[in-house]
């Protein structure tokens, strides 16, 4: 089914998709200048006027702040309107994307110019610029706005359709978005109340145990927000795209609805390490952090079942457990989305495994905070969710613009390159981290530069192995640019519309009134929330001492000192 | 829901209680446990290395830019210790690779962990959380018997 698409939507769809891609190229090409400061090939501060901490907080906006959330916005747009057969009203969805757009715009201004080297996690006391702190909080309200007008669409819709089952991707991205309205609110109060008046001088100290639990109440939803729309491709769009069929619709509704419980109650597990949390809580937030591998292990067995039967479509014919993985069609140029779903997929599974370690209690004291981290988390962030965005906007700007892509085969080789430098990439960082390297660390400077009294030689082979990985995935994002930019010189065949792979299912199930239903479920997350969290802000009232001064990341003398024209202090 | 579904979400639920099982496991046989979280208090804040018995030692850590706070600790082997970790200006992180002790220095909270060193050597302690522009120069070990000055 084609959705044709006017101007107007056409163009908030290409702006959505754009921004964030021309973006990339910054974001990219800080991700592997780290890789060599890293390993102490550059052993400065400084490279080509940017900083390395500066361009750490450039990588971290970029890639999981801004290109994840214009994505999710611009896929869901066409997701609601797509499934639903109905039209997003432009004023709002232009007004979502002018506030997201201000606020991006702000808040690079303030990177590029050194204010705001505090990293994306922003923790206080380091101080960064209010336009840092504006800037993102207005990115996130630009999200918001869009997912108001969805929710206005769904309630019209399901007024017509009582008992017509809601289109899972529709399930997906409203589940996705309620989630992450209901965990920006702590992260917006943090930016706004608490680092903003701060960060101008109204308020002098801030309470530190306070802003990180805000934070990582939002923080680790986050990580959910950036993966639901690629679990949307994997539920509604790689069964068809591998030749097969959804095994079980029902299946993905529940996943969906699990998420919207456990996506929230489980910050602490990032807080493991730090005071102000008793450790009752932290062992709550721990077994309720395993709550999350259960939608995880139904999507393994939905997704792999599903696959299997693509494969007996495809000529499989039985003889071993594991033979229906090669008749695949993993190189098939002619649907390149698929390579960049499935590859995506074998990521994941040990991103989710390593993420295990992680929620593991003690075991995080093993890794938490090392190279181990960023290992994790590129299997993750960079495997499905970075490839699924970008696989998925080729595809939509081939069929928004009327344009097909000339170098299909190119776009093949992205996504097997990009997994290939990931795994070199992150088994370097994470054996890099069980020996003890720290993460988010100019090692270049001290540990891996040999004049240095802090050298490491031990840490020599793991970041070593971290630039080829590097390397190789930047060679991978450069391909996928050469196909872009081809794409664009490209003329005109077809009118602007949308389209996804068919969605089929193959035990087509009647439907069930708790997979179809918000409300039981948005209560049950509420109670969640409430009592994995109301005990955690307890604590942090009870055992927290007197709140901190701001400090600029370049001087350890409090920044009210060092900004007085005193010569003496300075 | 069909018999493949239900065996995988039984298998699911028995890989998971295993796990957790061995979490539960590993605090009580190894005795180990996340820091302990402390209600502040500025008497904790001063740094000073103070010795409690032959082999019970106390560490008062204090975590600033860009430098620990006492920086070199001179252990027997066998030292029982048990580090009291503050910050003075921003968040930082203590990390002995290793010996499992990994703890966030944050201002206005002290966190608190035990650990005994059984091997003679140089124990590096890293501050694994970005504290500013002198983040990676900051530097502490902890020396155990070695070279032998006890």
């Amino acid at each position: 089914m084609k959705f044709n698409i006017d101007k107007g939507f056409k163009r908030i769809l290409l702006l959505l998709l754009s921004v964030p891609l021309v973006l990339l190229s910054l974001g990219i090409y800080h991700g592997l200048m780290q890789t060599l400061y890293r390993s102490g090939m550059i052993s400065q501060r400084t490279f080509a006027a940017l900083d390395y901490y500066q361009g750490l907080t450039l990588h971290g906006v970029i890639n999981a702040i801004v290109l994840t959330s214009f994505f999710a916005v611009a896929f869901g747009h066409a997701c609601m309107s797509y499934y639903l057969n109905m039209k997003v009203r432009n004023s709002v969805a232009w007004l979502s994307a002018g506030l997201m757009i201000a606020g991006t715009l702000m808040a690079s201004w303030a990177m590029l110019a050194g204010e705001a080297s505090v990293l994306y996690t922003f923790y206080p006391p380091l101080k960064a610029h209010p336009a840092f702190y504006i800037g993102t909080a207005l990115l996130v309200v630009g999200t918001w706005v869009a997912y108001f007008d969805w929710v206005t669409m769904y309630i019209r819709w399901k007024r017509k359709n009582k008992l017509v089952k809601t289109p899972l991707p529709v399930i997906g991205t409203l589940v996705n978005f309620t989630m992450w309205f209901v965990c920006s609110i702590p992260a917006a109060y943090e930016l706004l109340v608490m680092l903003l008046p701060w960060s101008l001088g109204i308020v002098e100290t801030i309470n530190v145990p306070l802003a990180r639990t805000l934070f990582w109440f939002f923080g680790h939803a986050l990580v959910y927000f950036w993966l639901l729309p690629v679990y949307v491709m994997y539920y509604a769009m790689l069964p068809s795209l591998a030749g097969g069929k959804l095994y079980s619709d029902n299946a993905g509704r529940l996943v969906f609805f699990l998420f919207l419980i456990f996506s929230i109650p489980v910050g602490v597990h990032h807080q493991f390490g730090e005071p102000s949390i008793t450790r009752g809580m932290k062992l709550v937030q721990s077994i309720l952090t395993f709550g999350v591998a259960v939608p995880s292990f139904i999507t393994a067995f939905t997704i792999a079942a599903s696959l299997e039967y693509a494969s007996w479509r495809r000529g499989f014919r039985g003889g071993n457990y594991f033979g229906w993985m090669l008749r695949l069609p993993y190189f098939d140029k002619e649907r390149y989305l698929f390579s960049y779903l499935i590859t995506g997929l074998i990521l994941f599974i040990f991103g989710g495994l390593t993420g295990l370690v992680n929620a593991s209690y003690t075991l995080n004291s093993m890794v938490h905070n090392t190279a181990w981290l960023p290992g994790h988390f590129h299997m993750t962030v960079a495997g499905p969710v970075f490839l699924g965005i970008i696989g998925m906007s080729l595809y939509m700007l081939e069929r928004i613009s009327g344009k097909t892509i000339r170098l299909k085969r190119l776009a093949v080789v992205v996504p097997h390159l990009w997994m290939f430098g990931i795994l070199i990439f992150s088994t370097g960082l994470m054996a890099g981290g069980l020996r003890g390297e720290p993460r988010r660390t100019n090692l270049g400077l001290s540990y891996l530069n040999p004049e240095s009294p802090l050298f490491r030689p031990d840490w020599v082979l793991t970041t070593g192995m971290a630039v080829v990985g590097g390397v190789i995935m930047f060679a991978a994002a450069g391909l996928f640019f050469i196909v872009l930019i081809d794409l664009l010189l490209v003329k005109k065949t077809e009118t602007s519309h949308l389209e996804f792979p068919a969605y089929e299912v193959l035990h087509d199930e009647p439907r069930v009134g708790i997979l179809d239903n918000f409300r039981p479920w948005l209560v049950i997350m509420g109670m969640v929330i409430a009592l994995a969290y109301i005990p955690v802000f307890r604590d942090i009232a009870n055992l927290t001492g007197p709140g901190a001064k701001p400090y600029h990341p370049e001087n350890p003398v409090p920044l009210e000192l060092f900004e007085q024209p005193n010569e003496e202090i300075k | 829901m069909d018999k493949y579904e239900l065996r995988i979400i039984t298998w699911t639920g028995i890989l998971l209680v295993i796990f957790l099982v061995s979490v539960l496991r590993g605090v009580s046989k190894y005795a180990t446990d996340l820091p302990e979280c402390i209600p502040y208090d500025a008497s904790f804040t001063a740094p000073r290395i103070s010795q409690l018995d032959d082999s019970t030692y106390q560490v008062f850590m204090l975590a600033q830019m860009w430098s620990f706070e006492p920086d070199e600790i001179y252990l027997p082997v066998g030292a029982e210790v048990d580090f009291y970790l503050s910050a003075k200006d921003v968040v930082h992180g203590f990390h002995i690779a290793g010996k499992g002790v990994n703890m966030m220095a944050v201002p206005g909270g002290i966190n608190k962990t035990t650990t005994k060193f059984k091997e003679p050597g140089i124990y590096p302690i890293v501050c694994h959380e970005y504290c500013g522009s002198g983040h990676q120069h900051m530097k502490a070990e902890i020396i155990v018997n070695y070279p032998k000055e006890n």
